[in-house]
């Protein structure tokens, strides 16, 4: 397969940046995405140039760092899919791509196409944790959780943070992730006892950190990698009323 | 949002906002009402009835002033959400957004802006000349005596397109707006929200055909 690229090229935060284009041709079929800028990166170096920076690390989809907006979507054209997983036969022969990073106020560009996500990380550490104990954890079977509130606890506990859910915003709001890890927590009983604390505390952080508000258009969920639903953002958003209009002074 | 002293978190501005859009699509519904009376064949007669009514009642009077209080917070909230949303994404995309996402949602402020206009040209034509603000007209016998007005208005096709195209824009917005005021106050639940979004859809359907029922009456079948 032979492709055209479009990629966006950055020194450092401060540069401006542009668009380099590049033929790249002989590429597989098989090929995942990261594969073909390893390839990209190998001619470019050949050819004594700096080569393209990109963020990655599991490549399999589950370590949430290989972000890229790839044709208009994040993480690329096909729905429920890391940048790492998908692969070059999804996209059409002798076509272009046109690769950029994430685009957020709260998510700088570094270089090229690796942006910084500690905003992520700040609102993690605002409260999306739970408060346990030091020594050794107790029997796991102790705690009986129903298994339907488990399964759904899950289903929020799978987001892995990329931040394709602030890409896809137009209003570039984070309201999808925050909601994954707010609910996760409170629906499992080790995470109810500081469920009111933790959205507070969660929400203000990401109000503080610079990504927009939401306004329900749902692009999110169509892009997260992992489906997590915006119905944990409703979730949330009875968390945080709840917080607000009950949690007593003291 | 930088300010020190009080301020309203993001998910505040969504309660609020929707608040008074829940009010704001309840009023619609009392308004298409008494308008549809209009439409009674009977020169006015019900509908200044229904007019009488509202302007004696004291709740009535309440309720305006909420009603006012409701459009400006909306407006406003609207207003910031959108500047803030707008500079939340400093450098934009080459190639614009595919997300999958309603126009409907996407549009939101643009509708919002046409319903605010129409609302300033609405309350030209009825609310300030019952404020004695502009003069009778269509030769209405006092500022409350609105049939006339509204004869002389809607049989006016600028007045009439204007206010068709207006309520087509309002169907939009409401479209997304009804479903979006669920999600906001976190009622969004697998087993109800494909019936809320249904709802919401005909919802937006009947206020935007309703209220254009009225110019459309006036303009070709009334004599
Ligand atoms: C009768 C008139 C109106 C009704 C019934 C109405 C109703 C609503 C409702 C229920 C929502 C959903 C709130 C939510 O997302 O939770 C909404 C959203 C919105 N409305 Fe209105 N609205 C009206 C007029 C206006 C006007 C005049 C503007 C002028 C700027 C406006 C601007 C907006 C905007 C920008 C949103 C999206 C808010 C967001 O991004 O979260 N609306 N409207
Ligand atoms: S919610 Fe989805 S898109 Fe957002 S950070 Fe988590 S996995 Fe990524
Ligand atoms: S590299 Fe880990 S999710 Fe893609």
């Amino acid at each position: 397969m032979e492709f055209k690229l479009k990629i966006w090229r950055q020194k450092n935060a401060s540069a401006k940046g542009k668009f380099e284009n590049h033929t790249l041709k002989n590429v597989s079929a098989e090929m995942s995405f990261l594969q073909m800028l390893d390839y990209l990166n190998q001619q470019i170096i050949e050819s004594g140039g700096e080569p393209v920076h990109f963020e990655h690390d599991c490549r399999e989809g589950i370590c949430g760092s290989c972000g890229l907006y790839i044709n208009g979507r994040p993480h690329g054209p096909v729905t429920h899919t890391t940048t790492c997983e998908l692969h070059m036969r999804e996209f059409e022969d002798n076509s272009t791509i046109v690769i950029e990073p994430w685009r957020s106020k709260a998510f700088s560009v570094i270089k090229d196409l690796v942006v910084d996500r500690s905003a992520f990380e700040k609102v993690i550490r605002a409260g999306g944790f739970v408060n346990v104990n030091t020594g050794s954890a107790q029997e796991a079977n102790n705690i009986p959780i129903n298994k339907k509130i488990s399964d759904r606890a899950f289903d929020a506990a799978v987001c892995i943070g990329c931040g394709a859910c602030v890409a896809a915003c137009k209003n570039s709001s984070a309201m999808l992730f925050v909601s994954a890890k707010v609910s996760q927590m409170a629906m499992l009983p080790q995470g109810k006892v500081e469920a009111k604390d933790r959205v507070e505390k969660m929400v203000a952080k990401m109000d503080e950190v610079g990504f927009g508000f939401c306004s329900n258009t749902y692009g999110c969920e169509y892009d997260c990698p992992k489906g997590i639903s915006v119905e944990f953002i409703a979730q949330m958003n009875r968390e945080f009323f709840s917080a607000r209009v009950c949690k007593s002074k003291r | 949002m930088s300010k020190k002293g009080f301020r309203l978190s993001s998910l505040s501005h969504k309660y609020v906002m929707a608040a008074a859009g829940a009010f704001l699509m309840l009023f619609l519904i009392s308004h298409l009402t008494t308008n549809l009376l209009l439409l009674a064949g009977d020169g006015g007669e019900k509908f200044d009835q229904a007019v009488e009514f509202l302007l004696t009642n004291p709740v009535i009077k309440i309720v305006e002033y909420v009603l006012f209080a409701g459009f400006i917070i909306h407006i406003i909230l609207g207003v910031i959400i959108e500047l803030h949303n707008r500079k939340s994404r400093p450098v934009g995309y080459k190639v614009a957004l595919k997300s999958d996402t309603s126009a409907f949602s996407r549009f939101m402020i643009h509708s919002g802006i046409i319903i605010f206009i129409f609302l300033l040209i609405h309350l030209y034509n009825f609310f300030f000349v019952k404020l004695g603000l502009f003069p009778v007209y269509g030769g209405a016998e006092s500022s409350h005596d609105f049939f006339p007005m509204v004869v002389v208005t809607l049989q006016n096709p600028v007045y009439a397109i204007i206010y068709i195209v207006s309520f087509v824009f309002l169907g939009f917005h409401l479209k997304h707006a009804f479903q979006s005021a669920f999600q906001s106050f976190g009622l969004n639940h697998d087993k109800y929200m494909p019936a809320i979004k249904v709802v919401g859809t005909i919802y937006a359907v009947v206020i935007a055909v309703g209220f254009s029922i009225i110019p459309l009456y006036f303009l070709f079948l009334y004599k």
